[in-house]
C-alpha cells in the first residue's frame, strides 16, 4: 500500500502521451530512448570507421542505403501502426506482389516503368485497405489478419509469375533505381530523395498534427481515444492503406534495383522491418517510440551488417548479435525500470521522511 | 530527487546499449583476425568463395576444395555467403568483396540476373569474377567452371532411373528452388531425353526449395498424389537425401525407384539399406578446386576467358577454355553400393 503511494507519480510518468514539460527541452530530447539508441549508432559507426577494414571507402555508404531502403521505407508506415498497438506482417509479401505486377504488368501488358509502378501501387493501397477493413470494421486482431495476407499475397505474387522471373527492364529505370545524387563517387544513391521526402510528410503526421496525436492515445487506450474524440476505426484503416502503398512503392523500388521480379523477392522482409522499429524504441504494446528512433534503429542494424561483412563473418553470427542487440534494447527498459527503483528504494530507505512527507502531501491517495 | 533519477535512467541507458555495440563489434573483430590469419599464408591472391546459402553440405564440400586449391597457391581464402538461397540475398555480400578489393570472387549464382549489376560493379573495382555450378548471364562474369555439361547431368539421370524401373512406368521429378538455374536447364533436357523411352511418363515435377523438411513433406505428397508413380529423380543434393529418408521408412521402400544428384556421406545409408540402387554427381571438391586455379589463373593474367587458353589446375591437370568463356570439368560420376565406400565428401 505504502509502495503504491510513493510510486504512483513515477509510475504514471512513462503512461502520458505527452512529453513532461517539467524538464528543459534539451534534457528531453536527449534523455530518451531514442537518443540513446541514435548514441549507440554513432559509436558503432565511429568504432567501425576506425577498426574495420575498407569501412570507410565510399562504397561502404553507398551499398548501405541501397541495401536498406526498402527496409527504412516500410519502417515509416510500420511504426505508426505499432504505436497503435497493430502490426502488419503483410508488408514483405506486398513487396513481392507489387515486384511481380511491375514485371507482369510492364512485360505481358506493355505498360512504361511509371504506369506499372503506379498501378502496383495502387494494388498495394488496396492490399492495405483491406488489411485495415478487416482490422478495423469487421474488428479482428492484426496479428491474425496480416498473418493470413501475408500468406495471401506471397501466394498471388507467385501465382501471378508462377516459376518464372521477369528480367527484361529498360536500363534507364533501372540505372535510375541505383542512380547517385551527386554523381559518381558519392554515397547517396537516389532512393533517398523519395524517403527523405516521405520521412518529412510521416513526421508531420506523428508528430506534428491531430491524426498523429490520436494514433499515440489510440496505443494507450483506444477506447479512452474514442471517448477524446479520435476515430480510431478511420486513423487505423488509413494506417494500413498507407502501409500497402509504402510497401508496394519499395516493392518498385526493390525490382528494379535487382532487375528482377519474382514471386519470392523479398521473403522476410517483414521480421527485418519490425526488428529495426522495435529496436528503434516503439513499444509492441502501443504508444511509445519516435521516427527518429526508428530511422536510427534501421540504420543501426545496416551497419552492424555491413561492418561485420566487411570483417569476413558470416551471415549467422551477424543475425545472432543483431537478434542479442533486440533481446538487451527490449530488455533495457525493465532492467532500468528494476534498477531506478531499487535506487528509488534505497534512496527512500535513507531518508524516510521524504515517503512521509509525500503520503502526506497526497492525504486522498489512500 | 525525480530529475536525478530520470538522468541516471538515461546515462546507464546511453551506457548500457553503447557497451552492447562495442562488445558486439569488439568480438567480432578478433574472430575476424583471428579467421583471416588463419585462412592463408598471407600471398597476394586473396580469393573469396560465394556459395548459394552457407550450411549446405554440398557448397561446404565444394568450398573445401576451393581452400585446399587456394592454400596450395599460397594465397589468402576466404568463405561468405547468405543463410537462405533467396535471389538478391548475395548482393550485399558480393558488395562487400568489391568494397574488400579481393582479387577474385568465385560465386554459384541463386538468380542469373539479380546478382548481375552486383558483380559488374565488383569487376569494375578490379576482382575477377568465376561463376561455378550455377551459371549467371556470360556477360556478368568472367569465366564458368560447370561441373558437367547440362546434356551429360540430364542423360545421366534418365539412363539411371530407366535401368532401375525397367523403362517403363509413371516417374517424377523432385527439384530445387522453382527459379534454380541449373535444376530448370536440366529438367527441360530430361523431358528431350524422355523422347527417346516412351513407356516413361514424367507425371509431376515439384520443388523442395532445397529445404530439408520442404522436400521431405513434397515427396509424401508425391507419393500420394501418384499411387502408381515408380521413379522419382531429384537433381539436388538436399532433396535426394530428404526423399529417401522418406521412402526407407515408408512403405514404398524398394517399390519407387530414386535416383538423381545426390552426395555419398548423406546417401551412404539409405544405399546400403537397399532405399536407392544408384545416383550420380560430379566431384564437387574438385569443382571447388578446379574454380579456384581458374581465378588464380585469371587474376595472375595467364588466361582472359578466351576460348582455347589453357591453363593446370594443380592435381587435375590442364583444362582449356571452351565457347562462352566456359571450363567443363567433365562427366557426371555414378555411385553405387561398391563404390560408394570410396568417397568421402
Amino acid at each position: 500500500m505504502s509502495t503504491a503511494t510513493a510510486s504512483r507519480p513515477e509510475g504514471a510518468a512513462p503512461a502520458r502521451s505527452y512529453p513532461s514539460y517539467a524538464a528543459p527541452l534539451w534534457r528531453r530530447a536527449l534523455l530518451t530512448r531514442e537518443f540513446a539508441i541514435i548514441a549507440l549508432l554513432g559509436i558503432v559507426y565511429l568504432y567501425s570507421l576506425g577498426n574495420v577494414p575498407n569501412f570507410d571507402g565510399p562504397l561502404t555508404l553507398y551499398y548501405l542505403f541501397l541495401d536498406i531502403a526498402p527496409i527504412l521505407l516500410i519502417a515509416l508506415p510500420m511504426a505508426m501502426i505499432m504505436i497503435t498497438a497493430e502490426i502488419d506482417l503483410s508488408v514483405a509479401s506486398v513487396v513481392g506482389l507489387s515486384s511481380v505486377l511491375v514485371g507482369v504488368l510492364h512485360q505481358d501488358a506493355g505498360l512504361s516503368i511509371p504506369l506499372a509502378a503506379l498501378a502496383a501501387m495502387a494494388v498495394g493501397a488496396v492490399c492495405g485497405a483491406a488489411n485495415g477493413f478487416l482490422v478495423s470494421y469487421v474488428g479482428l486482431p492484426s496479428l491474425a489478419v496480416t498473418i493470413g495476407t501475408m500468406a495471401l499475397y506471397r501466394g498471388v505474387a507467385v501465382g501471378l509469375l508462377g516459376t518464372k522471373a521477369v528480367t527484361d527492364f529498360p536500363e534507364r529505370w533501372t540505372d535510375l533505381a541505383k542512380e547517385r545524387i551527386f554523381g559518381p563517387g558519392t554515397s547517396y544513391p537516389t532512393i533517398l530523395i523519395p524517403f527523405v521526402v516521405l520521412l518529412v510528410l510521416a513526421v508531420w503526421l506523428l508528430h506534428f498534427s491531430n491524426f498523429g496525436r490520436g494514433i499515440y492515445e489510440i496505443g494507450h487506450n483506444a477506447e479512452a481515444a474514442h471517448f477524446t474524440g479520435v476515430d480510431v476505426e478511420l486513423t487505423k484503416f488509413w494506417l494500413f492503406v498507407i502501409s500497402g502503398a509504402v510497401s508496394a512503392f519499395a516493392g518498385v523500388y526493390y525490382t528494379l534495383r535487382y532487375g528482377s521480379a519474382r514471386g519470392d523477392n523479398a521473403t522476410g522482409l517483414e521480421l527485418q522491418v519490425i526488428a529495426a522499429v522495435v529496436l528503434g524504441g516503439v513499444s509492441v504494446f502501443g504508444g511509445r517510440g519516435a521516427l527518429h528512433g526508428v530511422v536510427a534503429g534501421v540504420v543501426l542494424i545496416g551497419i552492424i551488417s555491413s561492418a561485420m561483412r566487411l570483417e569476413g563473418q558470416t551471415v549467422n553470427l551477424i543475425n545472432i548479435v543483431i537478434g542479442v542487440l533486440l533481446v538487451l534494447s527490449v530488455l533495457s527498459t525493465s532492467l532500468l525500470a528494476l534498477a531506478s527503483g531499487l535506487l528509488r528504494a534505497r534512496t527512500r530507505g535513507k531518508r524516510p521522511s521524504s515517503r512521509r512527507a509525500v503520503a502526506a502531501a497526497n492525504p486522498n491517495e489512500r | 530527487m525525480k530529475f536525478r533519477n530520470r538522468r541516471i535512467v538515461a546515462v546507464a541507458a546511453v551506457a548500457l546499449s553503447a557497451s552492447l555495440g562495442l562488445t558486439a563489434c569488439g568480438g567480432s573483430d578478433s574472430d575476424g583476425g583471428a579467421k583471416a590469419s588463419g585462412g592463408g599464408g598471407g600471398g597476394d591472391v586473396s580469393i573469396t568463395f560465394m556459395p548459394k546459402n552457407l550450411g549446405n553440405p554440398y557448397f561446404d564440400t565444394s568450398d573445401a576444395g576451393g581452400k585446399k586449391a587456394v592454400g596450395e597457391i599460397g594465397g589468402k581464402f576466404q568463405e561468405v555467403g547468405p543463410d537462405a538461397a533467396s535471389p538478391d540475398a548475395q548482393v550485399p555480400f558480393i558488395n562487400t568483396a568489391a568494397q574488400q578489393g579481393v582479387k577474385a570472387l568465385v560465386v554459384s549464382a541463386n538468380d542469373p540476373k539479380a546478382i548481375c549489376d552486383a558483380l559488374n560493379e565488383a569487376r569494375d573495382a578490379g576482382t575477377k569474377v568465376v561463376t561455378f555450378d550455377s551459371d549467371t548471364d556470360p556477360s556478368c562474369r568472367d569465366l564458368y567452371v560447370n561441373q558437367a555439361t547440362a546434356e551429360g547431368i540430364a542423360k545421366a539421370q534418365i539412363d539411371l532411373i530407366s535401368q532401375q524401373i525397367g523403362d517403363s512406368g509413371e516417374i517424377a521429378i523432385l527439384s530445387a528452388a522453382a527459379n534454380a538455374t541449373n535444376q530448370n536447364a536440366w529438367i527441360d533436357l530430361m523431358k528431350k531425353d524422355l523422347a527417346d523411352h516412351p513407356n516413361i511418363k514424367l507425371v509431376d515435377t515439384v520443388y523442395g526449395d532445397d529445404d530439408d523438411q520442404k522436400s521431405f513433406d513434397q515427396t509424401a505428397a508425391l507419393l500420394q498424389k501418384h499411387p502408381n508413380l515408380k521413379g522419382i529423380i531429384s537433381p539436388t543434393t538436399v532433396g535426394i537425401a530428404a526423399a529417401a529418408r522418406y521412402l526407407s521408412t515408408s512403405s514404398s521402400k524398394g517399390k519407387v525407384a530414386l535416383t538423381g544428384l545426390g552426395t555419398p556421406n548423406q546417401m551412404k545409408e539409405y544405399v546400403k539399406d537397399g532405399t536407392v540402387t544408384s545416383f550420380a554427381l560430379w566431384n564437387p571438391e574438385d569443382l571447388g578446386y578446379l574454380a579456384a586455379y581458374a581465378a588464380d589463373a585469371l587474376v595472375k593474367g595467364d588466361i582472359s576467358g578466351k576460348e582455347g587458353d589453357t591453363f593446370t589446375a594443380g592435381k587435375l591437370g590442364e583444362f582449356k577454355v571452351g565457347a562462352d568463356a566456359t571450363v567443363l570439368l567433365g562427366d557426371p560420376f555414378v555411385f553405387t553400393k561398391d563404390n560408394i565406400d570410396q568417397f568421402n565428401f
